[in-house]
């Protein structure tokens, strides 16, 4: 195992680097350092871009510009996201959090990625080199996608309808057996008006939960309206398998935590 | 492989060193420079064992190339006794047996006093949460606990 490590000033020339056979792009290193620590002999270029453009927050009427490099740590300190600190908090500890980037996860497959999965509730929009596109069309392609991933654009949810619960054995942090991020507008009678709700380690990366989504327009966030939201949350998963928790078991209890979550 | 040179601060000391590009700061420390305090555990960013401090806030060094510390103020475990007298966190280590194997007690010790150094003044639940990255397979966690909290009040006691 040997790396070599490119810096690089610009995003652009960074880009142009990356097209090279075997070069991985380093962001914080929990993911590639990790692989590349585990034996991983496909990652032996690393390309890294110092603009510090890329780690900056900017928060404006509403709007948030999270770059690629801001970490997990900039974001749960940060004054005016604290919407956003329950899941940046969730990752890691506190050292993973000092390093691990908003663009790296988005990258992180199950059963990592938890603040993915609020970007996906979220309805962010990626941006990369190659351009802006919605965050479901990125996680779809992040395999084959070779565009530098520059910033993450979100709406500031409300604090009181954006809801984060992380699932974990060990206390007070552990690996995910599951997380589920639901953005909820309730009308002033308390019937749900609009529901996005996204999944972690219920496929190989973040997914929506449509039919939960459709199942819950309509109702009041009570034990009985909510019955067949929760039914539905199953529909088209496929979770993952790991030392932490079988598919099966995932399965089995992710209709009982999205009900805490949507009961709290 | 090409050599790069990567010159930091460790513990107060400028140091430099021409290391293989892709070098993690953990076998820099380690087999370059010869502080072996950092200690490698599971090189996957889970166990926390190699815990430093870099500017000011806690890193993995295993997960961290040592060419992208150029320049920056690396803290380790090794660091921190002066003149012969530990630090206040290591004598609350020895006083409340929380160190059994000792493979983890660096990385707990670096979590540790970054909490300290923000909150001088912490609650068990702030312990809990600042060494919820560091892996211990013998204490069972709670002596390491009370020593945070014991290292606390005899910095606040000295300051009073």
């Amino acid at each position: 195992m040997s790396l070599a490590l490119q810096t690089f000033s610009s995003v652009k020339d960074a880009n142009a680097a990356l097209q090279a056979a075997g070069t991985r792009y380093l962001g914080g290193g929990t993911l590639v350092v990790r692989a590349a620590n585990e034996g991983d002999v496909a990652v032996f270029n690393l390309i890294r871009v110092s603009d510090p453009a890329l780690s900056q927050i900017a928060v404006s009427g509403g709007k948030v510009r999270l770059g690629a490099s801001v970490t997990m740590a900039a974001i749960a300190r940060h004054p005016e996201l604290a919407a956003l600190a329950p899941a940046a908090r969730a990752v890691g500890g506190p050292a993973i959090r000092n390093m691990a980037t908003v663009g790296g996860n988005l990258f992180a497959p199950a059963p990592y990625g938890d603040f993915a999965v609020a970007l996906l509730a979220l309805d962010a929009t990626v941006v990369t080199q190659a351009g802006e596109v919605p965050i479901e069309t990125f996680l779809a392609d992040r395999d084959t996608s070779r565009a530098i991933l520059t910033a993450v654009d979100i709406a500031l949810p409300k604090a009181e309808s954006f809801r984060f619960l992380k699932v974990s054995r060990v206390k007070p942090k552990g690996v995910s057996v599951l997380s589920i991020a639901a953005l909820l507008e309730l009308a002033s009678d308390g019937t749900v008006t609009s529901a996005r709700i996204a999944l972690g380690c219920m496929a190989d990366r973040p997914m929506r939960a449509l039919a939960a989504e459709k199942a819950l327009l309509g109702c009041k966030l009570t034990p009985q309206e909510i019955a067949p939201a929760l039914t539905a949350a199953s529909e088209g998963i496929a979770p993952i398998t790991d030392p932490i928790a079988s598919a099966w078991y995932r399965a089995e209890v992710l209709p009982v935590h999205l009900g805490r979550l949507l009961l709290d | 492989m090409a050599k790069v040179p990567v010159q930091f601060t460790l513990n107060g000391s400028e140091k430099a060193e021409f290391v293989e590009s892709g070098t993690t700061l953990l076998n820099a420390l380690r087999d370059k420079i010869g502080d072996t305090s950092p200690k490698g555990g599971c090189h996957q960013g889970t166990c926390g064992a190699c815990s430093v401090i870099i500017d000011g806030e806690l890193r993995l060094s295993c997960l961290t190339l040592a060419e992208t510390c150029g320049g920056a103020d690396v803290r380790t475990t090794a660091g921190l006794a002066e003149g012969g007298v530990l630090h206040p966190l290591q004598r609350a280590f020895l006083d409340a047996f929380a160190t059994q194997c000792g493979f983890c007690t660096p990385g707990m010790i670096m979590a540790a006093k970054v909490l300290l150094d923000r909150t001088p003044n912490p609650s068990r639940e702030d312990v809990v949460e600042a060494l919820s990255g560091n892996i211990c397979r013998c204490t069972g966690y709670e002596p390491i606990i009370q020593a945070v909290l014991l290292a606390a009040r005899a910095n606040s006691q000295n300051a009073a």
